[in-house]
């Protein structure tokens, strides 16, 4: 619909609309970290905490997360919430597998993590041994706060990852644990020394 | 061959996936589709021959549910046989949750028991260290504090309460009343926070020991409960109206998995379950443990068996407790929370820096643990999910021998093919919430 003055005319004066300029890049993380869809993959006592921060008290909504998918197709987000059995490990990595790309793993509690209290014939000791894991969540079980900041942690992720890769194996999140000592914010504009940077 | 291409699982008592009816034996046939008692000839013989019809048929399939499916609860998995939308035969298999806390528990010492126990039902977390607790205490022979035991007592009641939230939650969930998720849930983080101010964590609490509890209750600690006491019955006011008269909520549960008293017994269920078929069956009043002989409270019984029945229940166990919790909160005795056995207590911490002995004898029982004398026990309490039991063997030393939990959802699960047999898929639903199976008791 051409309309009479408009953007070829009078260039940006002519827009009557409120409109976003922006890399594409930089457009397409946004919108995927504003709404990452987890899986529903809860399997022991962290699962009720992952539910918790779903309830209404804690509202994962806030983050564009409310939405559990039970399909993995329709999922981005694993969150692994629970102890690892010998005999549910093939099952996880085949969900994950039936996920699209891009796709990310939070591994919620200490079990997830590296097997936790139980350290016996029938766990395995670490999920990331069967998935690649981008977030680890600590506790028994962690709380739904703590949930929350696995979660902003991966939102800061997706944000400053490369668009079409993954990060390389064996790095991790990328992130490293500085002295707080002397440091300052530096360029990310904060006034408390940041803990967190990326290496 | 297993889902994703690998040999099926098999044990030494057969396959574990359900196999079509024709390569099926007729023992294992009659127990999939749900047979309990022992039947006449010619009821088997009724039974068997639904499944001699056409067994190839287009209307006949098995299908896989689970283990990662939304409404199973965690990690169960069904495997069904269907005829149309009609349930013939279920087979629920167990163990994609097989975290090895019996062993766990007997290679750690009798003080770090309850960190293992208290994960295996979670939403219930301090019934399992109670019963761990009280089996450990029958075999040491310590007579735990007045304080301590109607402490335990206030922690279970309000514990039964978060669990039945945590069913009203997920039951209405799975029946697609959405929003009971929300409500449940708010109600349930209010019990939790009591949970937290007293033991630390929302759950997994490690908070009754051996002889005791860890702590005393913090200052304002009753109040608290007040609060609690009086937000809550409104609330359950509202899920009457929101669910209980609602002509769909009804539909879905009147007459769903029904199931008789006899049945139950034969199966070993308890719980909800047990007492919705009209069976006066609490372990609370039958076999009276902590104080529950003084407190005053009605075993709330069902009729007819079904779904709706056992979603009442529950409703009204809240209730219940809420009586019993008003009850501790008038008699609460003054005292010691934990006993004064130097060899089961650890000193306090504020000794540990005064004494060198102290500081010694805290080392010692830490890494040690303390001995129990040889011989075995078995204690139950009633957890919301029916008979919670505890069988310890001792050797005298300070793990014990073997210990075992006597889970109710595992034997609760066993009822599963009885009532999902001649319901629509949809209704077995219903069903399985209706158990309220937690998995990690299950498969421990
Ligand atoms: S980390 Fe703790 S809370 Fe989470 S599954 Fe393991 S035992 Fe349960």
């Amino acid at each position: 619909m051409a309309k009479e003055g408009g953007l070829l005319d009078e260039g940006l004066e002519g827009l009557n609309h409120n409109f976003l300029t922006g890399q594409l890049e930089n457009l397409i993380k946004w919108a995927r970290y504003r709404s990452v869809f987890p899986a529903t993959f809860g399997l022991a006592c962290c699962a009720i905490e992952m539910m918790a921060a779903g309830g209404p008290h804690y509202d994962l909504a806030r983050f564009g997360m409310e939405v559990f998918r039970a399909s993995p197709r329709q999922a981005d987000l694993m969150i692994v919430a629970g102890r690892v059995s010998q005999k549910m490990a093939p099952v996880l990595r085949q969900i994950y597998d039936q996920m699209v790309e891009p796709k990310w793993v939070i591994s919620m509690g200490v079990c997830a993590s590296s097997g936790g209290m139980f350290n016996n014939y029938a766990l395995v000791q670490g999920v990331d041994q069967v998935v690649p894991v981008d977030v680890y969540a600590p506790g028994c079980p962690p709380g739904p706060e703590t949930l929350m900041h696995a979660i902003m942690t991966l939102h800061e992720k997706i944000k400053d990852g490369e668009l079409t890769k993954r990060r390389g194996a064996g790095k991790g999140a990328g992130l490293v644990i500085e002295q707080r000592d002397g440091q300052t914010g530096g360029g990310r504009g904060l006034e408390q020394p940041v803990l967190l940077s990326r290496s | 061959m297993g889902a994703d291409g690998s040999p099926a699982a098999q044990t030494f008592e057969g396959r574990q996936e359900m196999t079509s009816a024709a390569l099926t034996s007729a023992v294992a046939k009659l127990r999939e589709s749900g047979a309990v008692m022992r039947m006449t000839e010619e009821a088997s013989q009724q039974v068997q021959e639904t499944f001699d019809g056409d067994p190839t048929g287009d209307e006949r399939m098995i299908m896989n549910m689970g283990p990662q499916h939304p409404s199973t609860h965690g990690v169960l998995r069904l495997m069904l046989e269907l005829e149309g939308e009609t349930v013939l035969r279920v087979k629920p298999v167990i163990g994609y949750l097989h975290t090895g806390m019996e062993w766990t528990g007997e290679e750690l010492t009798y003080l770090q028991g309850p960190t293992n126990v208290t994960r295996m039902d979670y939403a219930s977390p301090i019934f399992n260290e109670l019963v761990f607790c009280l089996t450990v205490e029958k075999l040491l022979g310590v007579e735990v504090p007045e304080r301590a035991t109607w402490i335990r007592m206030l922690m279970a009641e309000l514990n039964r309460m978060a669990s039945h939230l945590l069913f009203m939650a997920t039951n209405g969930m799975d029946l697609g009343a959405v929003s009971m998720m929300l409500y449940g849930w708010r109600e349930r983080e209010e019990v939790l926070r009591f949970f937290e101010m007293v033991t630390g964590l929302r759950m997994n609490h490690n908070y009754i020991r051996c002889g005791g509890v860890a702590a005393d209750l913090p200052d304002g600690w009753r109040d608290h409960v007040l609060r609690l006491l009086d937000m809550i019955p409104p609330r359950l006011d509202e899920y009457d109206t929101l669910m209980t008269g609602q002509p769909i909520w009804r539909d879905r549960l009147q007459g769903v998995g029904a199931i008789t008293a006899e049945e139950c017994v034969a199966l070993g269920v308890t719980g909800p379950i047990l007492r919705s078929t009209g069976y006066a069956w609490d372990l609370r009043r039958d076999d009276p443990y902590l104080a529950y002989d003084e407190v005053d409270f009605d075993v709330v019984v069902g009729t007819y068996g079904d779904c709706f029945d056992r979603y009442a229940i529950r409703l009204n166990e809240i209730r219940e407790s809420i009586r019993i919790v008003r009850q501790v909160l008038d008699k609460m005795p003054k005292g010691d929370y934990r006993v004064q056995d130097r060899k089961v207590t650890p000193p306090p911490r504020a000794r540990i820096d005064e004494s060198m002995e102290a500081l010694i004898h805290h080392f010692k029982i830490f890494t040690e643990g303390f001995k129990v004398p040889e011989g075995e026990a078995y204690c139950a309490v009633e957890s919301p999910r029916g008979e919670l039991g505890c069988y310890i063997v001792s050797d005298g030393s300070s793990h014990p021998y073997r210990m075992h939990i006597r889970a109710p959802s595992f034997v609760n699960l066993q009822s599963l093919p009885h009532m999902m047999h001649g319901g629509l898929i949809a209704d077995g639903v219903a069903v399985i919430s209706s158990v309220d199976p937690i998995m990690g008791e299950v498969d421990r």
